[in-house]
């Protein structure tokens, strides 16, 4: 009798062994602010997440999930529901990540766009978008015609003045004239809004319309006004063919799978990334051809030059608007600099708001 | 033959069974739909309405989403029952919890006891006098409350953002919308620890019972269940339509303001754009669901905050759409109010007649 019990004690506990090793399979969790059909911020990290998928590894989505009271216990449920690695893909996801992981100390967080790593498991991840600005502000200063380039900006983040910056900085190398016309929407994500913003643009004058928003809305009002636009974060080619550029695409998918590999095999460490067109985190869309073959031969060699490094996206001298020296000569802003930049350059009109 | 006639009184056992009837066929429709998409119907019937609650943590998950929606859903009723529509309880949220959150930023790192209930009570003025504002204009110039309600809920949204990007935004942080993490004794106290289940669930109790003394055992519940009934009666009885306007609406506010204002100190701790998934809006469908009854409300508040994290478990364990909560919030109303239809009609079957020629 008491073998017995003994052999069925073994039994349950080998059973519960074996179940358990099958639970423990690794799985990693995405958390999206918007619907992954949005064609900008959330698609671009849900083609990430299916590159992830793609090398073998199971993972998991939450998409909607608004920046309150919710995203806590959407990260929490997937911490314990056995994902040892989740990205949190939004702003606003910064302090309940940050919560959640120090609850969890063997489930790594890797938190895009914070500051925060209150805890040695979170990570945090961004992309230097900033570059990609250059690029368009180079081909902006170029084709416009009236020297008026419309922006739609969403926060006044220094992620968002950086771009401002960034474009205004190449667009004045080719092209001194050029007015920078700002509407701030003050949201991600509101066709409404955004296209109501273009179209304000467009009647000052602007003749160039790029966004810091993550809808196709602006690029579709420029192409039936007649003028040229730039797409975001995915290539929006489809949505404005006459009238897109290029697009500046945000890649997600080798750093996710990087690091959900690193996680995996356990060589995952803490670390604060910063990306750019180097490691392709920051793509550039096909170039139109529309704006000859010579401006897209020189945004070209540009593009290789800020990949490579000759060329840096803020070398001075820089002003800022009053006309104080931000980067002297021959200097480049460093990334303590930029990543708090919260001033305008000057040749941007009007103020940050406050 | 089905013969439809209307009833002489509606019936208070199918007054009552309605909800009941209305839940029993979503999960049903429910069912077909996630069979449609291909999942498992009972599987996901299980992960959507069993898994999110089947520990402590759920349990205290639900009770902090249901919360706010009863308190929300307890001051419309108070509207609705006196035929007041008061569609903008989300911008009397939204309002009382800028009051509040201004008061919390205001005692930033103050020690006393007093700050929290101060806070409290400014959410409760806040959210009180923007409900005001519907109730005076109808009552002075005839305006349409539904129209003015739900346009002031964007003027409070716009105020929000404006605060939290400009003059409350944390100096530290780096511009991004949102205000500083109020300190420690502007918090409502978590009644345990790990779970989020905060004191504001007693808030939302207290306003229940009062509520149903109110509406069952006082003159004014009475004042206010015959104006819905029928205005002109409660005009020849001498009740003072004008007054009981505005009584209601401040009930109402007051009531939304303290949801706002439970969700920023409590969960959330800071002010940001994104203080109410739109609550406001979604405890309508609770006031109804739960029959406009203090205690029908309670249930309907638990049912419709299961939905919510339904759709997230759903689609953690299964990669069922998120969007499937909405629908089932959305069904659970449309069946509720479809089968009102038999509070007022009945049914009968008939035999055919044969006719002869």
């Amino acid at each position: 009798m008491y073998k017995y019990f003994l052999r069925l004690l073994a039994s349950v506990l080998l059973l519960l062994g074996f179940s358990m090793s099958a639970n423990a399979e690794f799985k990693v969790g995405f958390v999206y602010v918007g619907p992954t059909g949005d064609h900008g911020w959330t698609y671009q990290h849900d083609e990430g997440r299916k590159a992830v998928e793609a090398a073998g590894i199971k993972t998991t989505y939450v998409e909607s999930v608004p920046e309150g009271a919710d995203a806590e216990r959407v990260i929490r449920q997937l911490a314990k529901s056995g994902h040892d690695l989740i990205f949190t893909t939004s702003f606003g996801y910064m302090d309940p990540t940050n919560k959640v992981a120090k609850d969890f100390p063997n489930v790594k967080f890797e938190h895009a766009t914070g500051y925060k790593r209150e805890h040695s498991n979170v990570s945090t991840y961004s992309a230097r978008f900033y570059e990609g600005r250059t690029l368009l502000g180079h081909m902006a200063g170029k084709m416009t015609k009236t020297n008026v380039i419309g922006y739609i900006a969403s926060f006044p983040i220094p992620e968002v003045i950086r771009g401002i910056n960034a474009m205004t900085l190449a667009a004045q190398k080719v092209n001194p004239n050029i007015k920078t016309k700002i509407v701030w929407v003050f949201t991600w994500y509101d066709p409404g809004k955004e296209s109501e913003a273009a179209q304000a643009l467009i009647d000052q004058g602007a003749d160039i319309i790029m966004q810091h928003t993550d809808s196709t809305a602006p690029v579709q009002v420029a192409e039936k006004a007649g003028v040229w636009s730039f797409g975001q974060a995915s290539d929006m080619q489809r949505f404005a063919p006459k009238s897109i550029l290029t697009s500046i695409i945000d890649d997600w998918a080798p750093y996710y799978v990087e690091r959900s590999i690193a996680a995996r095999d356990g060589t995952w460490k803490q670390q604060d990334t910063w990306h750019g067109l180097k490691e392709g985190m920051v793509a550039m869309a096909p170039y139109n051809s529309a704006m000859g073959s010579g401006l897209v031969k020189e945004v070209e060699k540009l593009q290789k030059d800020l990949a490579s490094g000759k060329a840096h996206s803020f070398t001075g001298p820089i002003y800022d608007q009053k006309g104080n020296l931000l980067v002297a000569e021959g200097k480049v802003a460093d990334d303590g600099m930029l990543a708090g930049m919260s001033v305008y350059v000057k040749g941007v009109e009007g103020d940050i708001p406050k | 033959m089905i013969k439809i006639e209307r009833r002489d009184e509606t019936s208070n056992l199918i007054y009552f069974l309605t909800p009941v009837l209305a839940i029993f066929l979503t999960l049903v429709a429910g069912a077909i739909i996630f069979y449609l998409l291909g999942f498992k119907p009972l599987e996901a019937l299980k992960f959507f309405f069993i898994t999110p609650i089947s520990d402590l943590y759920g349990l205290s998950e639900l009770l902090v989403k249901a919360t706010p929606l009863c308190l929300i859903a307890i001051g419309l009723s108070f509207c609705f029952k006196s035929n007041n529509w008061n569609i903008g309880a989300e911008g009397q949220l939204t309002f009382g919890g800028i009051v509040g959150g201004g008061v919390a930023l205001l005692f930033y790192n103050h020690e006393g006891f007093y700050v929290l209930p101060l806070i409290i009570l400014a959410g409760a003025i806040g959210g009180m006098i923007f409900a005001m504002i519907p109730a005076i204009l109808k009552i002075y110039f005839n305006t349409n409350e539904i129209l003015v309600s739900l346009m002031l809920v964007y003027v409070s949204k716009l105020l929000l953002d404006y605060l939290v990007v400009g003059p409350w935004s944390n100096p530290e942080g780096f511009n991004f919308p949102e205000t500083r993490q109020f300190s420690d004794t502007a918090r409502l106290p978590i009644l345990f620890e790990g779970l989020r289940i905060h004191a504001g669930i007693f808030i939302a109790l207290v306003s229940v019972f009062l509520a149903w003394v109110v509406l069952f055992k006082t003159y004014l519940g009475f004042q206010i269940k015959v104006s819905g009934l029928s205005l002109k009666t409660a005009k020849y009885a001498g009740f003072k339509g004008k007054t009981m306007i505005l009584l209601v609406f401040m009930v109402s506010g007051a009531c939304a303001g303290l949801a706002g204002v439970g969700e920023i100190t409590g969960p959330i701790g800071q002010l940001h754009r994104m203080i109410s998934p739109e609550y406001g809006f979604t405890a309508i469908i609770v006031a109804f669901l739960g029959r406009l009854n203090p205690i029908g409300i309670v249930f309907a508040s638990l049912i419709v905050a299961l939905t919510y994290l339904g759709a997230e478990t759903a689609q953690i364990f299964l990669q069922v759409p998120k969007y499937t909560g909405q629908v089932f919030q959305g069904m659970i109303l449309f069946f509720l109010l479809a089968s009102d239809f038999l509070l007022f009609f009945r049914i009968k079957f008939l035999r055919f007649k044969k006719y002869e020629y």
